[in-house]
């Protein structure tokens, strides 16, 4: 035995013993093997893949719909609302948890285990192991990411197949598009999911093995989903790095409304970029020598939080100054013209269901008048007191029809309109349709305001 | 032939901020040598066995770790390996895949690195596919030793490793370190532990806040000016008992009020004293069935520190 062990032992000349810096591949991979064998990322990633799925299929088999979720109602009817409905679920809760257990925990495991002098020893350069645990960590979760969207998507085609998509100023999607369309937005999510991880990574950082560490994207992300609901000014809340998590449902009216979406995902990627190179700043200086020094500590946190209000201050700066944005954003003139494009298209989607004479959105000429139930109160900003009536007109018909809505519209921009009459045209009536009864699509549905005015009028 | 140094240090300093670990510490390490480190707690073993492993740079001084000066932090050169403040290891994964992850973030194969070898070396054969999240103390050791053993080092430097360990797994780290030395690696260890340096270690270094206050082989403290306890069993406690009063430089400790004839007899002496005595006994016809220390020169130099820092606080 002994002998074997001595001749097993025998250095070949010019082996590597140790000692040279370990490539930057090699360490990730042995970070992504640490990861992987967690019992909690192994979990995650089952649930990633498997619970949309099963979640689109099961609200498929309900009579009762999300309809308080973007693209809920059109649950039944397109296979593509699925991926949506769980991509604004992702964007409150599971993107958030998920940058937490991945990001929020990479640097302050070590802590925890006690192994950052082994790691030093095996890798020799805190560069690299710095870059391996970021790399490992954003590839683990880009996995859940492509789980969540891969198996919602799965999970409602086959529930209920690769049908047209109602976009949310009421146009119809053709599956190619709304297929090309909830890809984008599964990877324009990703810049605001690099922003919870980069965050994740600075409080993994700085506060070592406190849990708070954990717990920093899911804080910054609810103070954001908080600051979402309050009456901010527009340029406040796109400024913030979370806006591109709601902003992509500008990708589902025509035209596409992509200056919020880009300015969100422009805004996540600054503070991606600034909150890594601030963890690499504070992980590269630790003294990993010092006696219980977990690199926590009053320095480090004025560190790492202030150059990041810093960001934020200057991400409002810029987009006040670019886009002129004052106020909430939601104006009487938006909301109209939303509204009388979404009911546009509505109708004309009507028609066709109801089997009646076609009829173009040009030909309807729909408009909307909007005010906020009291002369007394100014026609702008959120609340659930907007009330408009929609006119349009027919073909070869004099007169023109009217029909009432009560609009709830939260500061984000979107809208739930619920129709109030008459009950012939916006009342509550299920139509036949090819894929069996559904309710009148001019009953209730959502749009969206969109609160720059960063999109050219089309 | 001549021997190569494994460590040379000359007037190293280390401080953490007021605090200082190190202050002039010289040390020098030859390979195939098992060099043990002792001092209380606080003394700076650990930021000694971190600067030897390139965790850190010194403040000042010079240091030589396998004839490369070690000038920046983790510019240890290559075969130097271990672990200080215990060893780290994965609790989500196997022995086995600890092994495996470790080889390949060096760059091996994890079928041809020898990681069974490895396991068997230290005996953890039998548990190669467990979580490693259930072991002991001592189990956690011996998988770091095996850890260690996977780069094939040339200067494995160990912090507590007989920590936590029952006598069978002690028996196989000292056989493995005992068998390491012999191929010529250099072996520096920390330890609170004297019976494991004294069986062991064939020099040692002892340290005291931060300064080397001995470094040499063990059997030169035994030689040292100072005075030991060493039990005596004789075939005439009596007759012992009264040559050791009448001896020059004895002092008999029995308590007072115990036996004449009591067994074992106890003298505090130095060495020639001590030899001194034991010719007499012989002389006179007493038979010396055995003399050892009460405790060995190693832990009597270590407590007798232990109650100068005392004192001097």
């Amino acid at each position: 035995m002994t002998a074997t062990l001595t001749r097993s032992r025998e250095r070949e000349p010019g082996q590597v013993t140790g000692g040279r810096r370990v490539p930057v591949a090699r360490a990730c991979r042995f970070e992504l093997v640490k990861l992987v064998s967690q019992w909690r990322i192994r979990l995650l990633v089952l649930a990633c893949w498997i619970a949309p799925a099963l979640f689109v299929v099961g609200v498929g088999q309900q009579s009762t719909l999300p309809v308080d979720t973007l693209f809920g109602r059109w649950m039944l009817a397109s296979g593509w609302a699925g991926p949506l409905v769980m991509l604004g679920f992702a964007g409150t809760w599971a993107l958030p948890l998920l940058t937490s257990v991945v990001a929020g925990d990479v640097f302050a495991s070590e802590d925890r285990l006690g192994t950052w002098r082994h790691l030093l020893v095996a890798v020799r350069s805190p560069r690299r192991i710095f870059v391996a645990k970021a790399v490992a960590s954003l590839t683990v979760l880009l996995l859940l990411v492509a789980g969540l969207a891969v198996s919602s998507t799965v999970g409602g085609l086959l529930a209920v197949g690769n049908r047209p998509l109602v976009g949310l100023d009421g146009h119809l999607l053709a599956p190619s598009d709304a297929a090309a369309s909830v890809l984008l937005a599964w990877v324009c999510v990703l810049a605001p999911t690099l922003a919870l991880a980069a965050l994740g990574f600075l409080g993994s950082v700085t506060l070592g093995r406190s849990p708070m560490g954990l717990l920093v994207p899911v804080l910054v992300s609810l103070a954001m989903a908080v600051a979402q609901m309050l009456p901010l000014p527009v340029a406040v809340r796109v400024a913030l790095p979370s806006y591109a998590l709601i902003s992509w449902n500008g990708l589902f009216t025509s035209p596409r409304q992509l200056g919020p979406l880009l300015i969100g995902i422009a805004v996540g990627l600054v503070w991606a970029v600034v909150a890594t190179a601030l963890a690499y700043a504070l992980f590269v200086r630790r003294d990993f020598t010092h006696p219980a020094h977990d690199g926590s500590g009053r320095r480090a946190i004025a560190v790492g939080v202030l150059p990041l209000v810093g960001v934020a201050a200057a991400s409002f700066a810029v987009v006040a100054a670019t886009t002129s944005a004052t106020g909430s954003g939601i104006e009487q003139d938006k909301v109209q013209r939303s509204l009388a494009t979404a009911f546009a298209h509505l109708y004309r989607m009507q028609t066709d269901q109801l089997h009646r004479p076609a009829v173009t959105e040009a030909q309807l000429k729909a408009t909307a008048s909007c005010g906020k139930g009291s002369t007394r109160v100014a026609a702008e900003g959120p609340g659930n007191d907007w009330r408009c009536v929609v006119t349009w007109h027919l073909p070869g018909v004099e007169a023109s029809g009217q029909a009432i809505y009560q609009l709830d519209v939260t500061p984000d921009g979107r809208f739930m309109a619920d129709g109030d009459g008459p009950k012939e045209v916006n009342g509550y009536f299920l139509v036949r349709t090819p894929e069996g009864d559904a309710p009148n699509p001019l009953w209730q549905f959502d749009g969206n305001v969109e609160l720059l005015d960063t999109t050219p009028k089309g | 032939m001549e021997e190569t140094r494994a460590i040379r240090a000359r007037g190293i300093t280390k401080s953490f901020g007021d605090v200082v670990a190190l202050d002039g510490i010289d040390l020098e390490v030859t390979q195939g040598h098992i060099h043990g480190l002792v001092g209380p707690n606080g003394a700076g073993k650990t930021t000694l066995l971190g600067l030897l492993l390139g965790l850190a740079v010194a403040d000042s001084g010079r240091l030589e770790v396998l004839g490369a000066p070690v000038e920046r932090a983790l510019d240890a050169p290559d075969g130097v390996t271990g672990f200080v403040d215990g060893p780290a290891l994965y609790p989500s994964l196997t022995p086995r895949q600890n092994l495996a992850a470790l080889a390949a973030l060096r760059g091996h194969d994890a079928r041809t690195a020898g990681i069974d070898d490895v396991l068997a070396e230290v005996g953890l054969t039998d548990v190669a596919d467990d979580r490693t999240r259930g072991f002991s103390l001592g189990m956690r050791q011996r998988l770091g030793l095996a850890a260690a053993l996977l780069t094939r080092p040339r200067l494995l430097v160990l912090d507590e490793p007989s920590n936590g360990l029952d006598p069978a797994g002690k028996k196989h780290v000292h056989g493995v370190l005992g068998r390491l030395a012999a191929d010529g690696t250099a072996v520096v260890l920390s330890s609170h532990n004297m019976d494991d340096l004294e069986a062991l270690c064939s020099e040692v270094t002892i340290l005291a806040a931060g300064r080397v206050v001995f470094s040499g082989p063990l059997s030169k403290l035994a030689t040292e000016d100072r005075e030991l306890d060493y039990r005596l069993l004789t075939s005439d406690p009596r007759a012992a008992r009264r040559l050791a009063d009448d001896a020059p430089g004895i002092e008999v400790v029995d308590g007072a009020g115990a036996r004449q004839d009591a067994e074992p007899l106890v003298v505090r002496a130095l060495v020639p004293a001590l030899d001194h005595l034991v010719a007499r006994l012989v002389a006179r016809g007493v038979a010396l069935r055995e003399l050892t220390p009460v405790v060995s020169p190693l832990e009597a130099a270590f407590l007798a520190l232990t109650e100068q820092q005392e004192a001097g606080r």
